[in-house]
């Protein structure tokens, strides 16, 4: 229990200063109850991947000891590490939420999405996505992203609306002022939510070391079957890897971000605990989506253009 | 002093999680050199990462630039690069072994004031650069206008461009001279001035060998020592209600806590308190902290109180010290900064939110716009538009508990939305003063002007 006696002048030293964690929690917190009070149906992009994870564990905080008012949303590309479903459905099941997926491998076995000739199914994902959120009616969804990723985000809301085809305007975004999120849209529409756009990889790190959250094991090393591709680690799998050419060896690593198998790469790494890991970080000199991620790579403007379509 | 950005080994997990956060805008003229202190300060506290800096030298190099344009680093939209502008408020994100920062980097052109409003509206400090070669200009004047508008604690002035005017002392001094006079009668409460060249490299992270006469910190030293905690206090303590939470469940059947993000001053265990606009009374019986109960909670924590007794509150309602209620009414005076493309009319139905409240207001009276190139008056403009800032007298269907902005930049803001498409309208500061604590005369109108 945490007792302050008296209320002292403004000082460097001050009790009354929030450590950057406790300013960055406070105000996912108070997102998450805002939309909680003034949405319908809102949902939670849940991956089994550490931003979301992060953001689940804000919510549960936010509603204790009430349940979180929120379900869940993952969007299964079929090309999922089995570990990070694994964790995901355990999640699910501990703490009684429900969860919709919607499904990648549906579509394409529908006929309606065609298997890319690079085996990437991350820029698929977003059909399913977008058809999903209207077919329940959702109309707040939670997405992990933060504005230190990419250029494009940098300049997201954190209420960020969305037409009824699920489209991103950059230059029709409304002001956000002090703490007054706008959450008002019309029927169709809905609002994309980032309670963490102001936290960095680091933070969400040092976040996890302090609450103690549970995450899905290939975030810390392993020994692991990969090959290289534009160089990236990737792991050799059923979705179309290692092609004629690529060999296949066993190497020493772990992952900054979990996303599709067939573009999320692994790094080279030797930290197997949350501190080992942070400090990794600390030093890098790549940031998590150079380091790991291929399709952002394909145009300046890739992450751009893929918000533009609905893509989170 | 030596510079805090190069740790000599990795930081611990704990001397990372014990930093504070500071939110900070930049502001300046189009060639003041904005992009490249930002870039500095970026490069020099190693936040630019090799990946980052290979995309932006790859990108220059497209354009058929020699050198790496900084500015790309920033500019992240499409339109932005095309036309090398900026366009939006981007956020970015540093640290150092003391502190980490958010810094709203908001785009310098006249047409773009409204981003400095956004940016500002969450800033702690702002810094306004200008060019050591042209001194205080118009538009320097109108960041000054802006952060005092917003009423940012604290101002940097970044004397910037020293090298071209020989490191001289008395350039410096003369600027610093007219700018602290100028932002002092608006009411900036801090102002720092700080002679650097943003290009050298001089007082930015490192101290600069070129100008020995100047004995104050570098620009990344204020940031990281600047005091961003809260003086409570004189803080009225304010909790706009977000939530009512009930879990009842048979392990807490009877659990009815308010949940809110403290906006001012703090809370207590056993404080009498009001429900505005009700004007119910009791007394706080608990305050949960995320799960964790405290004795006391203060902005900007996020929390749950929980009362004595079972009396209706919900989202909404504020909740203050009994022995501190701030006015209700449904007559708002404040100042706005008009945010929409769509200008604001004498007669316009809106809806106001504030805090955690919306209700529909219409728009009485625009008393008066201000031009922010002389600060003068222009009387009864019948509508602001994008950019403007002026007086507005608006009506809410409903009484609505305001603070002066002069009091709480929480409780005091509020914005204005189109009711039709939701458009974020206007962002409104309620209160009689712009920021002086005396009116300030204008040459030109034996009047002054009242903001």
């Amino acid at each position: 229990m945490t007792t302050v006696a008296s209320v002292s002048e403004e000082t460097e030293s001050s009790p009354y200063a929030l450590s950057h964690l406790d300013a960055l929690e406070s105000e996912a917190v108070h997102i998450f109850r805002e939309v909680a009070g003034e949405f319908e149906r809102p949902v939670i992009l849940f991956s089994g991947g550490k931003d979301s994870i992060v953001m689940l564990h804000l919510a549960l905080k936010a509603f204790a000891p009430a349940a979180v008012p929120f379900t869940l949303l993952h969007v299964d590309t079929g090309h999922n590490f089995p570990e990070v479903l694994e964790y995901r459905d355990r999640t699910v099941e501990r703490h009684g939420l429900r969860l919709h997926v919607a499904s990648v491998q549906d579509y394409i076995d529908r006929g309606v999405l065609r298997e890319r000739p690079d085996g990437t199914r991350n820029p698929l994902q977003t059909l399913p996505l977008t058809e999903k959120i209207q077919s329940e009616r959702f109309d707040a969804v939670f997405g992990g992203g933060r504005r230190d990723e990419e250029k494009a985000r940098a300049k997201e809301r954190v209420f960020s609306l969305r037409d009824e085809f699920s489209q991103w305007d950059p230059r029709r975004q409304r002001p956000e002022l002090w703490n007054l999120y706008n959450g008002r849209h019309a029927p169709g529409e809905h609002v994309r939510v980032f309670p963490l756009s102001n936290w960095t990889e680091l933070d969400v790190w040092q976040y996890i070391a302090r609450e103690g959250i549970e995450l899905p094991d290939i975030y810390f090393a392993h020994e692991r079957e990969v090959f290289q591709r534009s160089n990236m680690w990737l792991t050799a799998g059923e979705w179309g890897g290692p092609k004629d050419g690529e060999t296949v060896e066993k190497r020493l690593v772990r992952y900054r971000t979990v996303g599709d198998m067939s573009c999320t790469g692994a790094v080279d790494s030797d930290a197997t605990t949350l501190e080992q890991v942070i400090t990794e970080i600390a030093a890098s000199r790549l940031t998590e989506r150079g380091a790991t991620r291929a399709d952002d790579k394909m145009s300046e403007a890739a992450m751009e253009d893929r918000k533009r379509e609905g893509y989170f | 002093m030596t510079s805090t950005t190069e740790p000599a080994e990795p930081l611990s997990v704990e001397q990372l999680t014990a930093t504070t956060l500071l939110r900070f805008a930049t502001a300046g003229s189009v060639d003041d050199g904005k992009s490249t202190l930002v870039g500095r300060l970026l490069h020099d506290s190693k936040s630019i990462l090799t990946d980052q800096l290979e995309a932006v030298e790859h990108a220059s190099r497209n354009r058929g630039q020699d050198t790496p344009d900084l500015a790309l680093l920033t500019d992240g939209l499409r339109a932005e690069r095309e036309q090398g502008i900026t366009i939006d408020v981007a956020y970015r994100y540093f640290a150092t072994a003391r502190r980490r920062f958010i810094l709203a980097d908001t785009p310098g052109h006249v047409q773009y004031t409204r981003n400095m409003v956004t940016g500002a509206s969450t800033a702690d400090l702002a810094v306004v650069l200008v060019d050591a070669r042209n001194g205080v200009i118009e538009q320097t004047r109108r960041h000054a206008a802006v952060a005092a508008l917003l009423r940012v604690p604290h101002v940097v002035l970044a004397v910037n461009k020293m090298d071209l005017v020989e490191y001289k002392e008395s350039v410096f001094a003369a600027i610093a001279e007219e700018f602290t006079a100028y932002a002092s009668e608006l009411g900036v409460p801090e102002i720092t001035a700080i002679p650097i060249s943003a290009l050298a490299g001089d007082n930015v992270v490192d101290a600069s060998a070129n100008m020995d006469w100047y004995g104050g910190p570098t620009v990344l030293e204020h940031l990281e020592t600047v005091p961003v905690s809260h003086d409570l206090a004189h803080c009225h303590a304010r909790l706009p209600v977000q939530y009512v939470i009930r879990p009842q469940t048979a392990e807490h059947p009877d659990y009815r806590g308010y949940a809110g993000q403290i906006a001012a001053g703090s809370f207590r265990v056993g404080e009498s308190v009001t429900v505005l606009p009700s004007g119910r009374t009791t007394k706080v019986a608990g305050i949960d902290l995320l799960g964790k109960p405290v004795d006391i909670a203060w902005t900007p924590q996020s929390v749950t109180l929980l009362l004595e007794d079972n009396i209706d509150v919900s989202r909404g309602d504020l909740l203050v010290p009994s022995k501190d209620a701030p006015p209700t009414t449904q007559d708002v005076e404040a100042t706005v900064c008009h945010v929409a493309d769509e200008p604001l009319t004498v007669g316009h139905r809106v809806l106001l939110k504030h805090g955690t409240r919306t209700v529909k207001a219409i728009v009485k009276d625009i008393p008066s716009r201000l031009t922010l190139d002389d600060l003068s008056l222009h009387p009864h403009p019948g509508r602001l538009i994008a950019n403007d800032i002026g007086r507005v007298k608006i009506r809410t269907a409903e009484p609505l508990p305001l603070d002066s902005y002069a009091d709480s930049r929480r409780t005091g803001a509020f914005i204005l939305i189109d009711p039709a498409d939701g458009t974020t309208l206007t962002a409104g500061m309620v209160g009689e003063s712009f920021a002086a604590p005396q009116p300030v005369k204008d040459e030109s109108d034996d009047d002054g002007w009242d903001f």
